[in-house]
């Protein structure tokens, strides 16, 4: 099966480790309108990030990206403010999986933290799994399984529902 | 195969499956509690998905913001309820009937070999009746319900050897507590933590839910007594821990991380200000016997608030036939109804500034009980109660060395 995805070419925005959920979308805001949400995405880290973050820029970070809490709304606001992938050098397990069924690309690569420049121009092969910094080095992130590359290619989970109501067969299956 | 291996190969028909593999796989049970319930029936009724794959394995619990306190939380719950009803949900429990996780196990809606989700971060908790069973957030959920399955990453398996009996005062909790600082999340993260040997084998099915309930705290996928003490010979493990349970002390967490362990008697002294005994780590019936063992005939230190709330509703009932709720009662508690309670800072129980509460529930994260400048302490039932009655950490073995040297005169 041959899943096609653009390569995503964008800015870097370089985080530490343990970038919990809470940093994502900080409790105290949860029932604002998400518009106000935003604004809040990151603050107590970068307080530039949310914004001046530009539509198709690139998040990188180092170790745990996504720990804490199941909240979804945590990768829904990087996609929301037009981030177009993470890159780290790990994710907490239901982070990395919320980000995928909402169509969020996230990439585990090893040292990347440390090769990454801030508002370096990388681009990445979600497919092939390369990361390719503004010297044309390429780091080697593992690759997605075909399984989740199939859910990312749709878009998201939601896109694959809809083609279920509409009576075509769930294509992970 | 390893417990994790074998349940993941059978559940998406393979003879064998191998850690870092992906696979598909037929889920036997789906929970979903109040606060997710109606995001997850809701995004299917927009999606235009009018049927679940198999209703009759799908329950929903209302645990977290129960008695409503608030319009908002009963609106939400009213959504909940309509949709439940309209996709044919017939095992929902309306509040009252007790925390999800601990109302899954009563209710046998997950049995041994099953492999479970739902949209709660301790569903780990069911691999204490041998099921392996994780959280996912709300967009899986309403995927998995559609059609039954959903994708899983085969996790490497760190075996956990017990050996022995629980030392005096010591109990499930302590034992996860301890592992926090033994085996840790540098380990465990994304594992399944298999617990095996003949010290596994004589633990209760409520000191394995407790243990299993905070195997997520160290970030693990799965946390599962699997049936058998012996682990088959074939199985590989990325890491292999003994612990003997007689060496074992009381243990508690001090804030504001899960992993910020230490024997109670280091910790002793410290001023508290509410104890908390319930949720679904340590709100079972053995956990209110062990708080009443300590807090019968005598008071709550002036100062201190004690909140308890029994896990469920025949837990209540039980305590209540056996006179512990009338005896904590005596002793100065306050026992509120089945549920989650305080345990994560929605709605009672919450701590001002500076206040300190110790409870046995599963996370002291800043702020997860009200005012991030309040602190939060995790131990077990037994500490808790000796807690409450000296007004600060105690070392429950004090007291009960106490009870049995009455009990030696008598
Ligand atoms: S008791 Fe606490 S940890 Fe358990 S489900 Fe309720 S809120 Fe979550």
């Amino acid at each position: 099966m041959s899943v096609q995805f653009p390569t995503l070419r964008g800015k870097a925005w370089l985080l530490g480790d343990n970038i919990s959920t809470d940093l994502l979308s900080p409790g105290p805001y949860v029932h604002a309108p998400n518009q106000e949400r935003l604004r809040h995405v990151l603050e107590a880290v970068r307080p530039d990030f949310a914004p001046q973050v530009q539509s198709g820029d690139l998040v990188v970070a180092g170790r745990n990206f996504g720990c804490g809490s199941s909240r979804e709304s945590a990768p829904q606001h990087l996609k929301d403010l037009g981030v177009a992938a993470v890159v780290a050098e790990s994710f907490s397990r239901i982070f990395a999986r919320n980000a995928i069924a909402i169509g969020l690309p996230v990439l585990t690569c090893a040292g990347v933290r440390q090769r990454v420049r801030d508002a370096e121009e990388i681009a990445v092969d979600v497919v092939s799994g390369a990361v390719v910094l503004s010297d044309g080095t390429a780091l080697a992130a593992e690759r997605i399984p075909s399984e989740m590359l199939t859910v990312l290619s749709n878009g998201g989970i939601v896109p694959m529902l809809r083609a279920i109501a509409q009576g075509h067969a769930p294509a992970a299956e | 195969m390893t417990w994790a291996e074998q349940i993941l190969a059978a559940k998406s028909g393979r003879d064998r499956v191998q850690p870092g593999e992906y696979v598909v796989a037929r889920l036997d049970g789906f929970m979903m509690h109040d606060i997710f319930a109606a995001d997850v029936l809701g995004l299917l009724d927009e999606v235009g998905i009018a049927r679940l794959h198999d209703p009759e394995r799908v329950t929903v619990v209302f645990d977290h913001m129960v008695p409503p306190p608030s319009v908002a939380a009963a609106a939400h719950q009213r959504k909940a309820r309509e949709l439940a009803i309209r996709y044919g949900i017939r095992h929902f429990h309306e509040m009252g009937r007790g925390v999800s996780h601990q109302v899954m196990v009563e209710e046998q809606r997950v049995q041994e070999g099953d492999l479970v989700v739902a949209t709660d971060s301790h569903t780990t908790t069911y691999g204490g009746v041998g099921a392996i069973s994780t959280g996912i957030g709300s967009t899986e959920m309403a995927y998995a319900l559609a059609t039954g399955t959903l994708w899983f990453k085969v996790p490497e398996s760190v075996l956990i050897r017990l050996e022995g009996g629980f030392a005096e005062g010591t109990s499930g909790k302590d034992l996860i507590l301890a592992l926090m600082q033994i085996v840790g999340s540098d380990v465990a993260q994304a594992r399944s933590l298999e617990f095996r040997g003949p010290g596994a084998a004589s633990l209760t099915i409520s000191n394995r839910l407790t243990v299993c309930n905070m195997g997520v705290e160290m970030g693990a996928k799965f946390a599962v007594f699997p049936p058998g003490a012996q682990e088959p010979q074939e199985a590989s493990y990325v890491a292999r821990y003994t612990v003997d349970l007689a060496t074992l002390q009381p243990m508690v967490a001090i804030p504001h991380h899960v992993e910020n362990v230490r024997p109670v008697a280091e910790a002793a002294g410290t001023r508290i200000d509410q104890v908390f005994i319930g949720s679904c780590t340590n709100g079972r019936l053995q956990d209110l016997r062990d708080a009443a063992s300590l807090l019968a005939g005598r008071r709550v230190a002036p100062g201190v608030r004690l909140i308890v709330v029994p896990a469920s509703r025949e837990i209540y009932r039980q305590a209540a036939s056996e006179g512990i709720l009338e005896a904590l009662s005596a002793a100065g508690a306050i026992v509120e109804g089945p549920g989650c309670g305080p345990c994560f800072g929605g709605h009672m129980g919450l701590l001002a500034p500076g206040e300190r509460c110790l409870g046995t529930h599963n996370r002291n994260f800043q702020g997860r009980m009200g005012s991030p400048d309040a602190e939060i302490y995790l131990a077990s039932p037994l500490t808790a109660a000796a807690t409450a009655i000296a007004g600060e950490i105690a070392d429950p073995r004090v007291l009960l060395r106490e009870l049995a040297a009455k009990e030696v005169s008598r």
